[in-house]
């Protein structure tokens, strides 16, 4: 029914070859804390502080504590992924990402059963983050994932791009990656990681919820309410290229929704 | 110089007009086009097509209220160069996005409600180009105001295709259309006799105002 998945052994050398230049990577953001513009997060984003850095995980868990930028990266072994990114928007790239799967971390403060659901939070200082100045969205960022999507090895947190430390404007120090989701769900620069009961309402959720849901997994068969999803444009591609259900990744998450109406949940 | 007394806002219209042609061509040969150019092109040619379009709304109440009438002469100019960036527009959406595929177009213009309502305003546009010429304005007489009257349309749908494709905040295409809807409500019979009324009665004052002090100069 779906594509076999790209992430798999043999098909890692074959996303390799298409990697977008660091270039469009790093000057093509979509960082609505510092600018709406994707050309201007990058000049807004350099004097950004990420050090000192800690993100602080708590609610539902046996063991919560506040973990230093630094000490996750010697914590947790970073490893490269090289995962697609397909925006909402309908373009997307591919992406060596270094970082760790998301399920360390989790499994380290211990969830108790009462945990549902993580709820992640970016940094709030408008001082620094010009973008938040704008009243029309909620800050700060808030995004979330189901407790079980979580722990899929396919979710890390990005410390890394191209094998050095990420730059400001993909989301410094600290990123969510969920290849399988539209790009909003990859929330940047976390200060707070929460186990919840209930779902969490995301900031996209409370800007438009009929256009962005909880899930926003990569679907071509589900269109934004205003433009169809069926294709994408990659980023340094002149043709257009089919989507695909999951964003490729079908293989290994596809299982986390079944018996769901992803076009209802989507 | 006399000729330059007579032309230069007509120059300034066109230099102005194709600034954005000839940025678009100056960022493409140094590879500014970001790192997504086909939608960069796009964004760009619909947003010059958008101000040019409501330039071309505002002379005739710029008139009504300054009465600048060299300013009405502009409205053809401004009007033919908002048609050339939305057939730029138009023709980077169908050839450069979607290779002129007609199964990808479909599902483009038919899924993406702001696509068509586009369509809709670069249509209405389409015969106003046609018509632009003076041997067209004499065959059509009359029925050529009421023909021309379609651009009130084009900008309320341009403004509607604005609306419609950005990802939340639609303060900055709410703006235009309200300058849109400004333009229009300019134009309404009431408002536009208050407006000349007012002008005059300032014209009068101006005038008494200039007499009397000119009056106590002499003295």
């Amino acid at each position: 029914m779906f594509p076999p998945g790209l992430w798999a052994a043999d098909a890692y050398d074959e996303l390799r070859k298409e990697l977008t230049p660091l270039k469009a990577i790093t000057g093509y953001n979509n960082f609505y804390e510092f600018s709406t513009k994707k050309e201007d997060v990058a000049p807004l984003s350099q004097a950004f502080r990420t050090s000192p850095w800690s993100v602080k995980v708590g609610g539902h868990v046996s063991k919560p504590g506040t973990f230093d930028i630094d000490d996750i990266r010697k914590r947790f072994p970073q490893e490269e992924r090289v995962y697609r990114l397909r925006c909402v928007e309908g373009w997307s790239m591919v992406i060596p990402w270094m970082g760790f799967p998301l399920a360390a971390l989790l499994k380290v403060v211990e969830p108790t059963p009462k945990a549902k659901y993580v709820r992640f939070e970016t940094l709030q200082d408008w001082k620094q983050m010009p973008g938040q100045k704008s009243s029309w969205y909620s800050w700060p960022y808030v995004e979330g994932l189901r407790l079980d999507e979580a722990m899929n090895d396919l979710a890390i947190l990005a410390t890394g791009l191209y094998g050095n430390p990420l730059p400001p404007q993909n989301g410094a120090p600290i990123r969510l990656v969920v290849p399988w989701k539209y790009g909003f769900k990859s929330i940047k620069s976390i200060v707070k990681i929460d186990l919840v009961g209930s779902m969490p309402n995301s900031l996209w959720m409370q800007a438009a919820p009929n256009e962005y849901g909880f899930y926003a997994n990569v679907n071509p068969a589900v269109d934004h309410p205003r433009w169809s999803q069926a294709t994408e444009r990659r980023i340094g591609e002149l043709l257009r290229r089919k989507t695909l259900p999951f964003n490729g990744y079908a293989e290994q998450v596809k299982q986390l929704y079944a018996g769901m109406d992803l076009r209802r949940d989507f | 110089m006399v000729w330059l007394r007579r032309a230069w806002l007509s120059i300034l219209t066109h230099v102005g007009a194709l600034l954005p042609l000839a940025r678009l061509i100056w960022n493409f040969f140094h590879d500014q086009l970001t790192a997504n150019p086909i939608q960069y092109i796009t964004f760009q040619t619909g947003k010059s097509a958008l101000v040019l379009l409501v330039l071309a709304l505002a002379c005739t109440p710029l008139n009504t209220i300054f009465e600048l009438k060299r300013v009405v002469g502009l409205r053809k100019t401004l009007g033919l160069y908002a048609f050339l960036y939305a057939t730029l527009h138009f023709l980077t959406f169908v050839g450069l996005d979607y290779q002129f595929d007609p199964e990808l177009l479909k599902e483009a213009i038919f899924k993406k409600r702001y696509a068509l309502v586009g369509f809709a305003a670069f249509l209405s546009l389409l015969p106003l180009a046609i018509t632009s010429t003076k041997g067209w304005m004499r065959r059509l007489g009359k029925n050529w105001k009421r023909l021309h009257r379609l651009i009130y349309l084009a900008a309320l749908l341009a403004v509607i295709h604005f609306v419609w494709l950005v990802k939340s905040d639609i303060r900055e295409p709410l703006g235009y259309g309200a300058v849109v809807l400004l333009l229009l409500a300019l134009r309404l019979k009431a408002i536009r006799k208050a407006l000349v009324d007012l002008r005059e009665r300032v014209a009068a004052r101006r005038r008494s105002y200039n007499r009397v002090t000119f009056r106590e100069d002499l003295q």
